[in-house]
């Protein structure tokens, strides 16, 4: 009980602590911020108020049949633009049958991001182990793992595209000469190309990021887990992964948000239009070639919102620490601890009871 | 203590400051744009410095044209402004220059074929004068330049598919040039009795504009057509379906190799010259590079150009090529209309073609002993032209080509029947074309 209160108090005492000495420093900080939000709101408040109204418009493009020409200006059309995915629906065929051509787009790059990250995870975390070892030549290794990374995107689409050419690399790899693949083509083996290439570049970026939370980690601890006599996938599960944890979640959270967004490797790569790797964001930039600005924006703005849902998951179901506050940190570490221990004591109760009532269905 | 955090707050507070500074400047240099274009009779008589707006100049050929007439005229000077290689981003940037009302001042816009509907119809180029005489330069080309029986665009190049054939092949085993399309398969039968490994026919098939003008000739030389006379559209027609199920079982036979689904003009180029194909159905560019004697061509003096081949006799080519229009926003019409007349006067046209090898408008160049004598194959380009089929009309020809595009990639895949797709294509024009 007088641990509650503790717990209870001390944020209070804080807060308190905090007023006391605060006096005129609220206008302070606020005029300090209004720069920084003034720059916020351009570049990111006014464009996104933008793109929602935009949203809500069409542009006219009836022809007159006289002349000949399209009738200039828009028409408020509501939410026409979100509606019509459902309503009119522009059917195309990709991978999974036909459908519309957002619904399409939409799994691509949910199947993207899944796939890719969970690759990327897993290649970038073995990368880091690697590579936070010591030996001969670790510079070396370190430098030609980070290489892909460094390759401009676009430049790494070209690459690939050479690379899984009909009469490219891969399929004399795979010893496909005579029968070849066709991987720039429009089918699942593009997506498997994309993949491909989206893993073999993006993979060393959670391999940095993972590399960094395990040189956080002290020596002590392995020497400790050795002295217990732990072996080395116990050390792996039970040390490193918990205590690369938050780094490594805030890595893949980055990657996520980033492949939810996927542009440029496959639009150099596969090319426009091509509906087995076309991404949102590919088939919004369409939608604008077209001077469809009023479908494109509302598109964008879906994509917007997904991106937002899967952030926000994260952070709730998974914790990732983007922010990295240090006392807001240590205050939920303190509660942690007091909820660990609470339900330590309330257990240790249960099982009293448990053995009473284990005790009397013997009996 | 005090002192140091005080110097913090100072340092920030001037921080900031700048910071605020910087954004205001930002938010006002976007003032002085959108210029009023006013449309009165004697804008056609303005005259001043002028941009003309071109994809990249990859040879360097147009500056120098602009350099003399910047010398004829020190008054009315014309600057050379470069876009990306890219189509689509050209278009995209002269869309955006007329959507901002002449933001960008493009004055003079060398213009796709295939744009000239949807910059017509948008207003985004001005209707030229019917002063301007059209006559002695190719029909065709004027007609691509053509909206609404107004004239839009000035023909500057135009374009044609050509059929490059191995001669060394065909004459050794004894094989006239084919005309059909089953003359074709017959000729590559004979020929990989003794070349087995050589494939028979190919084009441009990957996904994107080059399939639209293939597809287009597939079913154009079958006898069948986009757009009736009256425009409306008819692609599910007896013979237009012939021409895309020959196309489907020539992929299936192996007659063009599989791999041609992946193919741009330049991949085909690289297979021909690699001495991978028998035929090759691309445009007059070619023609110099597989001639080209330094190694890059396996090919070079072996081939020899012909019409594309049909179903029951010569083909139809797609007509390509580049017209010149002027922005409605233009601020010096009169010097725009001078220079785009100067730019495409046979004269120029013909040191364009001697330099470029592209395919002039003016129709009496084809003819001209010294062209003729450097280009073979101009005689038959002529031909190819003449007989040519323009590609849709369409103010939305950026749907109308996808659509196309969609029904010639699910039929050469295999995912549709080339009727069932062709009715779909139907569907899908007759709501973009009306």
């Amino acid at each position: 009980m007088a641990v509650t209160t503790a717990e209870r108090t001390a944020p209070v005492a804080t807060k308190r602590k905090k007023n006391a000495f605060s006096d005129g420093q609220g206008a302070l900080a606020a005029m300090l911020l209004a720069p920084t939000m003034l720059v916020l709101l351009l570049v990111a408040g006014i464009p996104i108020i933008m793109s929602v109204t935009e949203s809500f418009f069409r542009t006219n493009d009836r022809i007159d049949p006289q002349t000949g020409l399209v009738q200039t200006g828009t028409n408020f059309v509501g939410f026409q633009n979100f509606t019509d995915i459902f309503a009119h629906p522009a059917t195309v065929v990709g991978v999974y049958g036909s459908m519309d051509r957002l619904v399409n787009s939409f799994i691509n790059t949910t199947l993207f991001t899944v796939v890719c990250v969970i690759l990327e995870t897993v290649l970038g975390v073995s990368m880091a182990l690697i590579m936070a070892k010591a030996f001969r030549g670790r510079g070396l290794v370190r430098a030609s793992i980070l290489v892909p990374w460094a390759i401009p995107t676009i430049v790494s689409a070209m690459m690939w595209k050479l690379i899984f050419n009909t009469s490219g690399v891969a399929n004399k790899v795979l010893g496909l000469t005579n029968n070849p693949i066709l991987w720039l083509a429009d089918n699942k083996y593009s997506q498997i190309s994309i993949i491909v290439a989206d893993v073999w570049k993006t993979a060393p970026f959670i391999g940095l990021l993972t590399l960094a939370g395990l040189q956080t980690i002290p020596a002590e601890v392995y020497e400790a887990a050795r002295v217990d006599g732990a072996n080395a996938w116990q050390t792996f599960v039970r040390i490193t992964l918990p205590m690369v944890k938050p780094a490594l979640v805030v890595a893949v959270l980055f990657r996520t948000l980033d492949t939810l967004r996927m542009f440029d490797l496959p639009y150099g790569m596969i090319g426009a239009n091509k509906y087995s790797v076309e991404t949102l964001s590919m088939f919004a930039y369409q939608e604008t070639m077209q001077t469809r600005y009023g479908p494109a924006a509302a598109y964008s703005i879906i994509l917007f919102f997904y991106i937002v849902l899967v952030a926000f998951l994260f952070v709730k179901l998974l914790g990732a620490d983007v922010v990295g506050d240090e006392e807001l940190k240590a205050v939920n570490a303190q509660r942690k601890r007091m909820k660990a221990l609470h339900q330590q004591q309330a257990k240790a109760a249960g099982r009293v009871r448990t053995n009473v009532t284990s005790g009397s269905a013997a009996s | 203590m005090a002192s140091k955090n005080q110097l913090a707050r100072l340092t920030l507070s001037v921080l900031s400051a700048t910071a605020l500074l910087a954004t205001a400047a930002c938010g006002s240099s976007s003032g002085a744009a959108g210029a009023s274009a006013s449309a009165s009779t004697d804008e056609w008589s303005k005259t001043g410095p002028i941009n003309y707006v071109q994809g990249k100049d990859t040879s360097g050929y147009v500056q120098g044209i602009l350099d003399k007439w910047n010398a004829l005229h020190p008054d009315q000077k014309v600057t050379l402004v470069e876009l990306s290689e890219s189509a689509d981003e050209q278009r995209a940037a002269m869309i955006k220059n007329a959507e901002s009302k002449g933001a960008s001042n493009y004055d003079v816009l060398s213009v796709d074929v295939v744009w000239t509907a949807e910059f017509a119809a948008n207003g985004y180029l001005a209707q030229l004068p019917s002063s301007l005489d059209t006559s002695g330069y190719l029909k065709a080309a004027v007609d691509s330049g053509t909206y609404f029986n107004k004239l839009y665009a000035f023909p500057s190049t135009s374009d044609g598919a050509l059929l490059y054939y191995r001669k060394d092949l065909l004459d050794a085993a004894g094989l006239q040039v084919p005309k059909t399309w089953s003359d074709m398969k017959a000729a590559c039968a004979k020929i990989k009795t003794t070349n087995p490994s050589i494939d028979c026919y190919g084009g441009q098939f990957q996904k994107y504009e080059g399939l639209t003008c293939n597809f287009a000739e597939m079913v154009n030389s079958a006898g069948g057509q986009f757009l009736s006379s009256d425009g409306k559209p008819t692609v599910n027609t007896p013979q237009a379906v012939a021409g895309v199920q020959w196309a489907v079982d020539a992929f299936k036979d192996g007659t063009i190799p599989k791999a041609a689904l992946t193919w741009k003009e330049e991949e085909s180029r690289k297979a021909f010259q690699d001495g991978n194909l028998v035929f090759l159905r691309n445009w007059p560019y070619v023609y110099t590079l597989a001639q080209k004697t330094d190694g890059s061509s396996k090919v070079a003096g072996k081939f020899g150009v012909a019409p594309i081949p049909g179903l029951n006799g010569p083909g139809v080519s797609t007509l390509g090529g580049h017209n010149m229009g002027i922005s409605k926003y233009s601020q010096n019409k009169g010097t725009a209309l001078a220079f785009l007349k100067w730019y495409n006067s046979p004269e120029n046209q013909k040191s364009n073609t001697l330099a470029n090898s592209s395919a002039p408008t003016w129709t009496a160049l084809y003819t001209d002993p010294e062209l003729t004598s450097k280009f073979a194959y101009l005689p038959v380009l002529k031909a190819s032209i003449d007989n040519a089929q323009a590609r849709p009309k369409a103010v939305k020809y950026g749907d109308v080509t996808l659509a196309i595009q969609d029904a010639a990639y699910n039929a050469l895949n295999g995912t549709a029947a080339p009727k069932a797709a062709m009715d779909d294509l139907q569907t899908k024009l007759q709501a973009l074309v009306k």
